[in-house]
């Protein structure tokens, strides 16, 4: 049960984003979670609304999309997704292949009222 | 009106910036600091008994061991005369890049080779933070079952390394070491494998190998 810090860094970042848009009223904030990020999004939500509850977040809408494991081939450098923890190349077979997706905790975008 | 502010910013960058920063000191100082992260009770500590028990000398370790509370596993480490810092979270379920940050101020880095990381005893959140080290180490003991790896796959994913452990308790738990290894090869098909016991001594010797060999390629 990490998210309530997560959601604490996430509010800091939307908060310094809202003063340099002259304290603009943030009422989105857009969230992309890795599926391999260790943070569960229904957590994640509760811990904003824990957070925002009677601030000048009160408004503020947490919009989250899962992403998915995403590996590279270290043979063919092709990239593909990785379904059901299956990471062996699906083009050349190769079962060595690398990270490159899936493990993010970003914000994507904040969306203000004008 | 609404207005949109693309941004793609990482929640954690605080913590990733500091975890930058730490790998920078602990490559320059050619220190291999090793993560260790596994459930409550697979054996984190114990596994780091016998590693400072039994590590050449011409291999300087230090440890930094992290719990919710109590500094008792500091105290079972440092009965083997290695500096060993305890790190109480107060509540929190994983350690942070600051928090090695600020222990790292208090041990003297330019006397240490090897930087054992313990973490929380948690399968999940330590995933999370990168504590800039060299590779992230997963300890999972035999009464925990063999499809951990498929359950938690994000702490499975990052790691270079898995270690068995317990594996003379195999006769008495329904613990299958090759559906166990299978997992952890699917989720991370690079992973290295080594079987121990903390309390026979069995594969120990295997596991300050692979060390060794790291800390050389320092």
């Amino acid at each position: 049960m990490h998210e309530l810090g997560i959601a604490k860094s996430l509010l800091d970042i939307v908060r310094d984003e809202a003063r340099r848009h002259g304290q603009a009223r943030a009422v989105a904030v857009g969230v992309r979670i890795g599926e391999l990020s260790g943070v569960n999004s229904k957590a994640l939500i509760f811990g904003l609304e824990s957070l925002t509850k009677g601030t000048e977040f009160d408004a503020l809408e947490a919009r989250i999309e899962t992403a998915s494991q995403r590996n590279r081939c270290t043979a063919c450098n092709h990239e593909f997704l990785v379904v059901n923890h299956n990471t062996i190349c699906p083009e050349c077979g190769e079962s060595q292949t690398q990270l490159i997706g899936g493990d993010e905790i970003e914000i994507v975008y904040v969306e203000f009222e004008e | 009106m609404k207005k949109r502010i693309a941004l793609k910013q990482k929640v954690l960058e605080n913590n990733d910036s500091i975890a930058r920063r730490l790998r920078a000191v602990f490559e320059s100082q050619k220190i291999l600091t090793l993560n260790m992260i596994g459930s409550p009770g697979a054996g984190k500590t114990a596994l780091l008994e016998q590693t400072l028990r039994r590590l050449p000398s011409g291999l300087r370790a230090a440890v930094l061991t992290g719990d919710i509370e109590t500094d008792n596993d500091a105290a079972r480490l440092a009965r083997f005369g290695k500096p060993v810092r305890q790190i109480t979270t107060g509540g929190a379920c994983h350690l942070d890049a600051g928090m090695i940050e600020r222990e790292l101020d208090k041990l003297e880095t330019q006397k240490v080779d090897i930087l054992f990381v313990e973490n929380v005893g948690n399968l999940v959140c330590p995933a999370s933070f990168d504590l800039g080290e060299a590779s992230k180490i997963v300890v999972l003991s035999v009464t925990e079952g063999d499809d951990k790896p498929i359950k938690y796959p994000a702490t499975f994913a990052k790691a270079d390394l898995l270690v068995l452990n317990k594996i003379d308790l195999l006769p008495h738990v329904p613990f299958d070491l090759a559906r166990a290894r299978g997992n952890a090869k699917r989720v991370r098909p690079g992973i290295d494998i080594i079987e121990t016991s903390c309390l026979s001594g069995e594969g120990i010797d295997d596991w300050l190998r692979w060390i060794q060999t790291r800390a050389s390629a320092m």
